[in-house]
């Protein structure tokens, strides 16, 4: 499993006014899934993407995967 | 990808074929290589690169005849470059830096060499590199007897001669003088020789033979008869030397190198047990096709030593060698940023794109590099063979996409824009008002009606004003997104369509505004007559302007890619400009125009490479430039280059044209739609409303361009956020307040930093990925 957040930012579920917790997600592209450790809403489940992730290690999987 | 194909397309690019001196030497000394070094000053890797290919470094230095001299193509440019002299400069400055070692040889095989004449030491010298035990039988006290005779010790000093000799017993060869060899039994007589090694060179240099007569076959002349490409005598494991085959007896040392060495090929190949004949390198061949651009270089004389007797110094050396251009070709690269971007030449890049092609199972590394070309044409009319890049990368990718390897990354946002131009909501085709059928279609692609809706009005009214019959109107996209992405079957859809709508308007004439729908049309449907729009304009007349504009300072005339082949287009684009007063300069000339980024969707695959098009372009000249596409001037402005399109000229819409900045992705849209309604409005009556944004939004200049650079879509981001203030789906900072949510639109997942005010939702920032993310069950 890989912590892909570098930490639990300060954010807050809106809709169930929650903090963020580091849990256990899959994250999935073109078929192949991987397990992940990321910031989600505890009760209803929404995950965070940070920028930095996204343009960071989730883009390089992309690309990697692309080029298979 | 079909090899066969691939093989002819490498053959093309002649830029791996050998620089001119290469050519011309027996030996293929590469003296290109060798001055680079000097030229750097690593005289010892020079040498280390000469004496590979030489055996005797320090007398071949001082007297080969140099053929590399006669063809060096730096003659047509102030001189040939000294090699010669720079080859004896070598030697005085690293001749100690020399290191020779044999290949150990587990079972050597003894090889005899009849003659110590240059022929005969090459090929020992050769020989016993291959781990081979050689001995050399010369008649005379020592060998080489014929230069010390032959050649002026001023020309060839003695110590040259010692200090090669002293490097080939040091391989371990075994010299034995005075002991002449004939045909026969007997001690030093042929047979014993054969009886006593596993083959025998009998490099006797040139002159009748008749101490071998009854042993050797001969010719009528009295000569050894050889086969004349191995050397092989009549006698099994006997070879000759060929210059003994010669009726020209003329003296040359580099052929008698020569000579040696294509008898040391044979022999090691006869020790092996291997073909003679199979795969020989033609070494007689003395000419190269690599094209060089000579006229590009200025002419600098050679560099004249300071002291003549003694030779260039370090320094000078290093001076004269620097004016070795050195010889390639690489007339495509130094023009185009794609290849200077992966630092490739066609022939690399062919071979690497086909093994990318070729791989079943691991990383096509080589995907993004076939989807950053421009396809712009630009090498094929450099090239002196037309090898045309493009044509090379469109095949590769059209297979990509075929067995489902093409990444979806690279052209998903360029095809998403080709869907929603063709979109019910953008696309439509409709008569002139008032009339019934269409003598001329108008189709202004669809940059131009995204950069600059209001002059595609105003054209289209002056049209509808002077062609008689109808001027039909077509808001639609002409495929080439499908077709540069290499996606055939969506490009098929694409023309089957046009082809249908064409019919139902009753094939009237298309006048387009775009180059790359000119050229998509009439390539790809060629039962539709096609004309530009800038051709037809010098027919029919400009608008009458009561007060024309004053165009202030001069431009420079940027062509699209999509025009380069367009002569009539360019010659009326011309006239255009001048006929509005404009002072129109050339930058590199419509035929070497360069691709402004757009040109085969590199922009979209590859950012990096799309903008250093621009750049590139943009540094040629500090005069505004006047394009006559759209993407080229929009993309001339996204890179801060002032520049208009001829549109602009003709039917003004603002003070400073030049100044319009580039709409971007969302704002190209944005026109698109508003012009698609206004028009059905205004024209045709229909009921239309203005284009609403699902929230109001807020957004600065720098997160604006930010946006853009992600190729994410203002209007996207507003529906995001609607659908978050309606289910409440937000994330809350507690610091700074933001709310974050997120949306997936097609492929990709967007995500929006915002804050509500009063006056709209202000951006902070946006940002997307393709991976889909979620809480395990």
């Amino acid at each position: 499993m890989t912590d892909m957040s570098g930490g639990v930012p300060d954010l807050i579920c809106a809709r169930c006014d929650k903090p963020l917790e580091m849990r256990k997600v899959e994250a999935s592209y073109l078929g192949q899934t991987f397990p992940v450790e990321l910031p989600c809403c505890p009760s209803c489940g929404f995950v965070y993407i940070s920028e930095e992730l996204a343009y960071g290690r989730m883009l390089k999987v992309e690309q990697a995967l692309e080029d298979k | 990808m079909d090899g066969d194909q691939v093989k002819a397309w490498e053959a093309l690019c002649i830029e791996e074929q050998p620089p001119a001196c290469a050519a011309a030497c027996p030996l293929r000394v590469d003296a290109r290589a060798m001055a680079e070094k000097m030229a750097a000053g690593d005289f010892a890797g020079a040498i280390a690169l000469y004496a590979r290919i030489v055996p005797f470094p320090a007398i071949i230095a001082h007297i080969c005849e140099h053929p590399c001299e006669g063809a060096c193509r730096r003659a047509e440019a102030g001189g040939a470059v000294k090699l010669g002299a720079l080859e004896r400069a070598l030697v005085e400055e690293a001749y100690p830096t020399i290191r020779r070692v044999a290949q150990r040889s587990r079972k050597p095989k003894s090889v005899a060499i009849v003659g110590a004449g240059l022929a005969g030491l090459t090929a020992a010298a050769d020989l016993a590199m291959k781990g081979h035990a050689v001995t050399i039988f010369e008649a005379e006290a020592r060998p080489l007897e014929r230069l010390r005779h032959d050649i002026h010790p001023s020309v060839l000093p003695p110590s040259a001669i010692e200090a090669d000799l002293g490097a080939l017993t040091s391989l371990g060869i075994d010299i034995r003088c005075r002991q002449r060899v004939t045909g026969g039994d007997g001690l030093f007589m042929l047979d014993e020789l054969v009886a006593a090694h596993d083959a025998v060179l009998l490099a006797i240099g040139p002159g009748p033979a008749i101490q071998f007569a009854g042993t050797l076959r001969q010719t009528s002349a009295g000569r050894l008869d050889l086969d004349p490409l191995t050397l092989a005598t009549s006698r099994p494991a006997v070879f000759g030397s060929s210059l003994h085959t010669g009726d020209d007896e003329t003296y040359s040392a580099i052929f008698s190198v020569r000579d040696g060495r294509r008898a040391a090929v044979s022999i090691d190949r006869f020790l092996q047990g291997a073909s003679l004949t199979a795969s020989r390198a033609d070494d007689n061949a003395t000419g190269t096709c690599l094209y060089v651009n000579t006229a590009s270089h200025a002419v600098v004389p050679p560099v004249e030593p300071s002291d003549p007797i003694a030779g260039y110094c370090r320094a000078e050396a290093m001076s004269e060698a620097a004016r070795c251009f050195p010889c390639h070709c690489l007339e495509c690269v130094k023009a185009c940023a794609y290849l200077a971007h992966y630092k490739t030449y066609p022939k690399r890049a062919v071979r690497e794109i086909y093994n990318n092609d070729s791989i079943i199972m691991g990383n096509r590394k080589s995907n993004r590099m076939i989807d950053s070309c421009a396809l712009c044409g630009l090498c094929e009319t450099l090239c002196p063979n037309d090898l045309a890049m493009g044509d090379v990368c469109l095949d590769a990718r059209q297979s990509m996409v075929e067995r489902g390897h093409m990444p979806a990354s690279h052209h998903d946002f360029a095809l998403r824009d080709m869907a929603f131009s063709r979109s019910d909501e953008v696309a439509f085709v409709r008569h002139q008002p008032g009339y019934d059928r269409s003598a001329v279609l108008f189709f202004p692609g669809c940059q131009l009606p995204a950069s600059a809706p209001r002059q595609v009005e105003a054209v289209y009214r002056h049209l509808c004003d002077r062609i008689p019959g109808g001027v039909g109107f077509m808001l639609d996209c002409c495929g080439a997104p499908a077709h540069w992405s290499g996606r055939k079957a969506l490009h098929e859809e694409v023309l089957d369509r046009l082809q249908i709508t064409w019919e139902e308007q009753g094939r009237p004439r298309i006048v387009t505004a775009c180059s790359t729908c000119l050229k998509e049309i009439g390539e790809f449907l060629p039962a539709i007559p096609v004309s530009s729009l800038w051709t037809e304009l010098v027919a029919i007349g400009l608008p009458d302007v009561a007060t024309p504009r004053p165009v202030v300072g001069p431009l420079a005339i940027h062509d699209p890619c999509t025009s380069r082949h367009a002569h009539e287009v360019q010659a009326a684009v011309r006239s255009i400009a001048a006929s509005m007063g404009a002072d129109v300069r050339e930058l590199t000339g419509a035929e070497k125009t360069t691709c402004c980024g757009y040109g085969g969707l590199v922009s979209f695959a590859n950012p990096e490479v799309g903008n250093a098009f621009v750049d590139r372009r943009i540094e040629e000249s500090d005069a505004d430039y006047l394009a006559y596409c759209a993407m080229c001037r929009d993309n001339f402005a996204r890179r801060g280059k002032r520049a208009l399109h001829l549109i602009d000229l003709i039917f003004p819409c603002d003070d400073d044209p030049a100044a319009r900045p580039d709409p971007g992705f969302s704002g190209r849209r944005d026109n698109r739609l508003r012009l698609s309604r206004r028009m059905r409005r205004d024209l045709w009556g229909e009921s239309m409303s203005d284009p609403v944004p699902s929230v109001p939004l807020i957004i600065a200049d720098a997160v604006r361009a930010d946006i853009e650079r992600k190729l994410l879509l203002v209007d996207d981001i507003a529906d995001i956020i609607a659908e978050a203030q309606r289910t409440g789906r937000v994330l809350k900072d507690r610091a700074s307040g933001h709310l974050t949510t997120s949306g997936r639109i097609g492929t990709v997942t967007t995500w929006v930093e915002y804050e509500p005010t009063e006056a709209g939702f202000v951006i902070h920032r946006a940002y997307g990925h393709r991976m889909q993310v979620e809480v395990k069950p």
